[in-house]
């Protein structure tokens, strides 16, 4: 048995697999999209030092990446909802939290161009275990 | 926005930025903090009020929206802004794989309010999977949280 709760009757491992994975891709689309916002906008504690709370809050809410990465984010909150109703919570959380972390990490260095070195693989596949075993 | 400073798809970095230090002030460690903390703290929230609504089929989706001043739920969703705004900011000045498993001590923090809150059973799995987060946690808050662009860098630290 490779998965640590036993699934609901009526639904097979490929549905759930495709429930989980929908959460995964879109949370990673959302998140990497947020992160490039971010970093285009730039350290918000400057700007906040800079042109006040009110200036960080313009230069986030001026950016049309961070909506489309909020947008990801939202269908992202809804996919996972859809999948708690269908899984069981131990399952669905933990399986879409861990996933979510190795593909952020591919996704952060092909898309974001972040140096992920090997003490960042390590830390995201130590978390990815450790997130499993939290289901157990 | 300054139109100079317009953002392409996964836009490039600023100088300014490049030239940041890659160590972290105490201020913005306790930014990470707050969000690993705020998370797990809003969803608790959310999950002890929805377990106090009455069940809510698809057929009345508007009930959704009362749920929303339920006084548990409305604290959870006031911890889940104070996390997302924290979140954005820690993303502005910290690359994204240094973020996510910076703050995946929250896993930790739910377990742990669990165990010790809601008195539940804690497996000797889940401890197991709470010391490897924290290894995980330990191994990259060590790093730096800001890497240069081009991939083909050395980094010292």
């Amino acid at each position: 048995m490779i998965l640590p709760v036993a699934l609901p009757q009526g639904v097979s491992p490929w549905l759930a697999a495709a429930m989980i994975a929908t959460v995964a891709i879109t949370s990673t689309i959302g998140e990497v999209l947020t992160a490039a916002a971010m970093k285009s906008i730039g350290d918000l504690d400057e700007i906040r030092a800079h042109s006040g709370l009110k200036g960080a809050i313009r230069a986030v809410l001026t950016c049309p990446l961070f909506f489309l990465g909020v947008a990801f984010l939202a269908f992202a909150f809804f996919a996972l909802l859809f999948a708690l109703n269908h899984l069981n919570l131990s399952l669905a959380a933990p399986a879409a939290a861990s996933l979510t972390l190795v593909t952020n990490a591919i996704a952060a260095k092909l898309f974001l161009k972040e140096n992920v070195d090997r003490r960042r693989w390590t830390a995201a596949v130590l978390v990815c275990i450790g997130v499993y075993l939290l289901a157990h | 926005m300054d139109s100079s400073q317009s953002p392409s798809l996964f836009g490039t970095r600023s100088s300014k930025l490049k030239a940041a230090s890659t160590r972290l002030k105490l201020s913005q460690y306790v930014v990470l903090a707050l969000v690993a903390i705020c998370a797990p703290l809003g969803d608790s929230c959310l999950a002890r009020g929805m377990r106090q609504m009455p069940s809510i089929s698809l057929d009345h989706p508007l009930a959704l929206v009362s749920a929303v001043f339920h006084p548990w739920i409305a604290a959870g969703i006031v911890m889940l802004i104070c996390f997302f705004a924290c979140y954005l900011t820690a993303l502005s000045w910290a690359d994204l794989t240094y973020v996510l498993p910076t703050t995946a001590f929250g896993y930790v923090i739910i377990a742990l309010l669990g165990r010790f809150w809601l008195h539940e059973e804690i497996s000797i799995y889940r401890w197991a999977g709470i010391i490897l987060i924290t290894l995980g946690v330990g191994f990259v808050a060590q790093g730096p949280s800001l890497t240069e662009q081009t991939p083909d860098r050395e980094l010292t630290s």
